[in-house]
């Protein structure tokens, strides 16, 4: 076996390889950017080489730099991860020049299966479907009529030049066609100038459904079963689960067949996956499953492949570059009870999935009943340069219900703060009635999107919570020496503490009553939410949780104290609360100053500005002679010069008028 | 940081005697919760302020309710030990709660202050002759305590129809200014909002303060207002014009700071308070404060509903102090008053509580041990529940009047803290021995079901009733037990409504009425307010011999 491998990637995947490698007593190097000098992959590796800035062109996308580090560590192997060079085949050739071992296909392989169209036109040489269509130059409406029924209907046509929705029909079956094709035809030339049209399969309610295959360099090819990859935004996997839901035997060993015809089409050595579009409107049917291309490399979502395989894909990756055959063969194989992956991401739903960016100053994720890929730790960074996920929470069970379960409770007690994640997007997709049910489809997500983000918005108990912790934090730094049992303390009635709060640039309003021992009450908008926070300690003094209960049920929240905030983190979602600091008003009287006044009986010396002028805050205006000292007057705020009350050589008087501003009018 | 305290004293533990599954146990708790509840609904009413028409009315203005720039003002958490809550309770035809002002200890930054706060949902938060009385009150306790007074001010001044008893006499509406001038000659801080009008004699409560803040577009300051003004000169002016925050922060200078709004406003205050430099010595050896180890719950069931029930006053103690230790101080002699040194909250206290009536040796024995407690500089606290000095020939004889005065004398002139709570009757010359509202006791609170008067109201009826009789026989007549009793009731019913904790607290004769089983606490912040100001040595007076 190697002695010494490089990986040449970051984040859960670097960290993924150097675990499976060490544990084979395999020594790892790990290559950095600037950007990650203290990034987790780089303390996990036996060594690291700085290979540059931390844009990933300069860096991890340098192909040379990583070989020459290759080099001069004595590294003897080169894994490449996902992303970056992984399906490079230039890479791998100069990997391969530089008589070192690429971890992966041969570049060949990875070149007809680059081009997507010519993968497709080798697919279906080799005997593998792809998705029925027409897509060449014969226009004659009854050609086309013929063809369709061929594809089989439901049918689309679409202009060739089309977009949009323009100039394209749905067509439900033949006696529809000649008049949806006219239609299409003259859409297109109206719209785009071009009539030019092609027909393709309709696929109603589509799956993403992919095929695990592994090759070695003797010519075995098996195929480790399915993964299900339906529930997508804009073609980004979500979460993905294995096996598919209602998947038949027949089904599973024709896709199977399809997958690993298609691998051996290439030679292909390593890990890789055939990926299949389905149509699952009445059920997965064996004849009804396409290709759609495949990828060379190991997959982000290959641990639920692990999960119910019980097999290392890294290990037996590692074991292949070795030349070493596939210890097992396809009659091996058996699928164990069902699992799912969720990929973490530090992005913010609510503002359209914009990256977020910061330090992770709270981390907490379970890893008792869920397998964690994770490749930032506590106090790690999410950086702008790279793809912001955070890592991926795995789970297993005996069934999917089991698993699914399992993956709702991961979520809930995972506790990240600092940045914004989609934790809370995941858990509401985990309690999805579709999803829970099998009903997925690749349009799912889109379908609900609005109700899945808001399911993470704060609640009215989510602010009063976050209302009561930031009592408690001033409390902490308000309480007397004497004991708790006076907090709020009154002859008659109760106290009211007023929480003014600032949540996601919104102000709320809350009165907290102490109405026991770890009792409060909250009043809030108009509701009155009563609530008990117990403090729950764990072995781990650091990670003390607090459970609240409430008329509605329990959960636990673990509470970060941030710059000028805090952050309330539990039930898969984490919220950021500020106090209004009325001292902050001190600044609105300069913010609405608008008159310049003489501060004292002078001769204006020079008048620097007129009317209409725009003025930025500081900028001298008038400068005053006054008791044998010249005195600036300046702009207290950016504004425009609304009126100007004195000439030069003028003797103004005490407070006397010189100049009014006003804001800036936004054309 | 957990504050580290010496380890707790082994002391004595009190035992009880009361079974609270007994009859008379539950008995007593319903009569006394029947007494709670009713001072509990006049509470409710207190603590709203004004009708809520001119509640409404205050809010549409964008001002903050008093109650709530109270409570903004505090720390979080912070206890608020109220004054005069039941102020102005059934005078002025009911329509003054609280006397229109609301008053008491809080902290703020840290420290314990003194909050003086108008309300002008109450008749414009004008001053009758009880908010004045509340406010001298609260002032009175602040410069005996070293608190620094903030005055949040919205009121229209002295109430006009009302003005002979709030002007001209000594303890009327001046005094407040004097106490101002002489509080902040004391270095105990004087800081004014101006939350709303602060008109005529009004004007001088920020003129005199240390430091002012006044809202924005809201808070005046005017000796006199525009009506007034063009009354007198003809001159035509706005209140803001006139008076308002932008004229006195930039061109008169009786305001300091310029507020946006009320809650701009109490973060200015509290930062003014941040900025007092004031440091609350440790001038006591304190103990890690500790419940007592009866349950304070079970007060209202110990205590008899009838006044003239006696009872173990150690039973109460026992519920009040830490961890119920009490040492007992001649435990033997005396035995009708009930001396000893205890904690509450970790505060040391001498405790002086009566157990019937006094004799001599009981008040010779209070003497001593206000005389200890002195010495020692230990507050004091008295447990009031006393129908009077021993009467009778013997008695008299025996020098009662004589040894009384030692303790009266003790009393008067000691200078620990005294804080006083009335817990049954206090009648006659009783309630002079035991600390009452003129021996100027810090604090002094009253329980529900006290009775306070110069003498039962029995006793008064029989004593008019007998000169009565007397004159009707010497001159022949006769004099039925019908019209007698006839004759009697006018004044039983004038002592039952002035003895009842109401009449004494709506009128200021303490400083409020709490729930007995919030006795401990009450005591516990009274002292730890007392504690601000330091303890002077004591010079007593001459003891007749």
């Amino acid at each position: 076996m190697f002695k010494k491998i490089l990986i040449a990637n970051r984040g859960e995947i670097a960290c993924r390889i150097m675990d499976t490698a060490s544990q084979m007593g395999i020594k790892t190097v790990a290559v950095y950017s600037d950007a990650d000098a203290e990034a987790l992959h780089v303390l996990e590796a036996d060594e690291a080489i700085n290979i540059g800035p931390a844009a990933a062109l300069e860096s991890y996308l340098c192909g040379d730099k990583i070989v020459d580090a290759a080099k001069r560590t004595g590294a003897e192997a080169i894994h490449p991860g996902y992303g970056f060079l992984s399906e490079n085949p230039d890479f791998v050739e100069a990997v391969l020049a530089a008589g070192l071992v690429f971890i992966g296909p041969s570049a060949d392989a990875i070149r007809a299966m680059g081009l997507k169209d010519a993968a497709k036109n080798l697919m279906e040489r080799s005997g593998v479907p792809v998705v029925p269509g027409y897509h060449r130059d014969i226009q004659d409406a009854q050609f086309l009529a013929v063809e369709a029924k061929k594809i089989g209907y439901p049918v689309l046509i679409k202009a060739r030049s089309g977009g949009g929705g323009k100039g394209m029909r749905l067509v439900q079956n033949s006696s529809e066609f000649v008049g949806a094709l006219e239609g299409a035809v003259s859409e297109g030339k109206a719209s785009f100038g071009d009539g030019h049209v092609l027909i393709e399969k309709f696929i109603s309610s589509p799956r993403h459904i992919e095929i695990q295959v592994f090759g070695d360099n003797h010519g075995n090819v098996v195929h480790m079963f399915e993964r299900d990859c339906s529930l997508q935004r804009r073609h980004q996997k979500v979460i993905e689960e294995a096996p598919a839901p209602g998947m038949s035997e027949e089904m599973r060993s024709a896709m199977g067949e399809a997958a690993v015809k298609a691998a051996k089409s290439v030679d292909y050595s390593g890990a890789g996956t055939v990926e299949f579009i389905v149509d699952g409107s009445e059920g997965l049917q064996p004849d009804r499953f396409w290709f759609m291309e495949m990828n060379t490399r190991l997959q982000v979502e290959h641990p639920v492949t692990e999960m119910i395989t019980g097999l290392d894909l890294v290990e037996l990756q590692l074991k292949v570059a070795y030349d070493e055959p596939l210890p097992f063969s396809q009659e091996d194989l058996s699928i164990n009870g069902w699992a799912f992956e969720a990929r973490i991401y530090a992005e913010d739903a609510a503002k359209g999935f914009l990256p977020s960016i910061g330090r992770l100053n709270y981390f907490e994720m379970p890893d008792d009943f869920a397998r964690i890929d994770c490749g930032v730790s506590e106090g790690g960074e999410i950086s702008p340069y790279y793809d912001p996920m955070i890592g991926k929470v795995i789970t297993h069970g005996e069934d999917r219900h089991q698993a699914l379960a399992n993956m709702r409770a991961a979520l809930d007690q995972t506790y990240i703060a600092g940045v914004t994640t989609n934790v809370g997007f995941l858990a509401a997709l985990c309690h999805d009635e579709d999803f829970s049910k099998s009903h997925v489809d690749t349009g799912l997500i889109n379908r609900r999107l609005d109700s899945l983000i808001s399911c993470g918005e704060a609640k009215s108990i989510d602010i009063a919570v976050g209302a009561v912790m930031l009592f408690l934090q001033r409390l902490e730094n308000e309480r007397a020496s004497f004991g708790s049992e006076f907090d709020g303390w009154r002859a008659w009635g109760t106290g009211n503490f007023y929480i003014d709060l600032i949540h996601l640039e919104q102000n709320h309003f809350c009165a907290v009553r102490v109405i026991g021992e770890d009792r409060y009450e909250v009043e809030i908008e108009n509701d009155s939410i009563a609530l008990q926070l117990k403090p729950e300690f764990s072995d781990d003094d650091f990670s003390q949780k607090i459970k609240v209960e409430w008329s509605q049920g329990n959960f636990t929240v673990a509470c970060v104290e941030t710059d000028d905030g805090i952050t309330v983190i539990g039930n898969a979602r984490a919220f950021t609360y500020k106090l209004i600091d009325p001292l902050e008003a001190d600044n609105t009287e300069v913010a609405n100053a608008s008159l310049i006044r003489a501060p004292m009986p002078g001769l204006a010396k020079s008048v620097k500005v007129g009317i209409g002028e725009h003025v930025v805050e500081g900028q001298v205006l008038v400068i005053l002679e006054a008791m044998k000292m010249e005195h600036s007057l300046v702009a207290p705020r950016d504004g425009e010069i609304e009126s100007v009350h004195i000439d030069e050589g003028d003797q103004v008087d005490d407070a006397a008028l010189l100049i009014l501003l006003k804001e800036i009018q936004s054309e | 940081m957990k504050l580290s305290w010496p380890k707790n004293r082994n002391m004595s533990k009190l035992s009880t005697k009361i079974l609270p599954s007994s009859d008379t146990f539950k008995a007593n708790r319903i009569a006394n919760l029947k007494k709670l509840e009713a001072i509990r609904a006049v509470s409710d009413v207190a603590r709203e302020g004004g009708s809520e028409k001119s509640r409404e009315r205050h809010l549409s203005r964008g001002k903050i309710l008093p109650r709530e720039r109270v409570e903004r003002l505090l720390d979080a958490g912070s206890p608020f030990l109220e004054i005069g809550l039941f102020a102005a309770n059934g005078l002025y035809d009911g329509a003054a709660p609280s006397a229109g002002l609301i008053a008491g200890i809080g902290r703020v930054e840290g420290q314990d202050v003194m909050i003086v706060c108008n309300d002008a949902t109450v008749k414009g938060g004008t001053y009758l002759p009880m908010s004045v009385k509340k406010h001298l009150r609260a002032q009175e306790i602040a410069e005996q305590n070293h608190l620094p007074c903030i005055y949040l001010v919205d009121s229209g001044g002295a109430n006009l129809p009302n003005q002979d008893e709030v002007f001209p006499d000594r303890e009327h509406f001046g005094r407040i200014f004097y106490n101002q001038a002489n509080m902040s000659a004391k270095g105990i801080g004087q800081i004014a909002v101006v939350m709303g009008s602060c008109t005529a004699g009004g004007a001088y409560v920020p003129a005199m303060s240390d430091e002012t803040i006044i809202v924005k577009e809201q808070g005046t300051i005017f000796l006199a207002g525009p009506p007034l003004l063009k009354m007198a000169t003809g001159e035509i002016v706005s209140a803001e014009d006139l008076g308002g925050g932008d004229v006195h922060t930039r061109l008169s200078g009786v305001a300091d700071h310029l507020a946006q709004d009320d809650k701009h406003a109490l973060a200015l205050a509290r930062r003014a308070v941040a900025n007092l430099n004031r440091v609350k010595s440790q001038q006591l050896l304190m103990q890690n404060p500790e419940l007592p180890a009866y349950d304070p719950d079970e007060m209202l069931g110990v205590v008899p509903d009838d006044l003239r029930t006696p009872y173990d006053v150690r039973e109460v103690i026992a519920r009040v102090v830490d961890g119920s230790r009490f040492d007992e101080f001649k435990s033997r002699y005396g035995t009708t008053l009930v001396c000893g040194f205890a904690h509450i909250e970790g505060v040391p206290v001498g405790i002086i509580a009566n157990n019937g009536v006094i004799f001599s040796e009981s008040a010779v024995k209070g003497a001593h041990f206000v005389e200890l407690c002195s010495q020692r500089k230990i507050p004091l606290v008295f447990l009031q529940n006393i129908t009077g000095f021993m009467v009778g020939q013997k008695y008299e004889a025996g020098g009662i009047a004589k040894d009384g005065a030692k303790l009266v004398t003790a009393v008067a002139t000691t200078k620990v803290p005294k804080i006083t709570m009335i817990i049954g009757g206090s009648f006659g010359a009783g309630n002079y021995g035991m600390c009452g509202r003129a021996y100027s006791p810090r604090f002094l609170w009253t329980w529900p079901s006290a009775s306070v008067s110069v003498m039962g109201g029995e006793q008064a009826a029989g004593v008019l009733a007998t000169v009565r009789r007397d004159a009707i026989e010497r001159g022949g007549g006769e004099w039925s037990a019908e019209e007698e009793a006839r004759f009697k009731q006018p004044t039983l019913d004038m002592f039952e409504e002035q003895s009842h904790p109401l009449y004494g607290s709506a009128r200021l004769w303490d400083d409020g009425i709490i729930d007995p089983r919030k006795t401990r606490e009450v005591l516990a912040l009274s002292l730890l307010a007392a504690l601000n100001a330091p303890i002077e040595d004591t010079r007593f007076g001459l003891f007749r011999m």
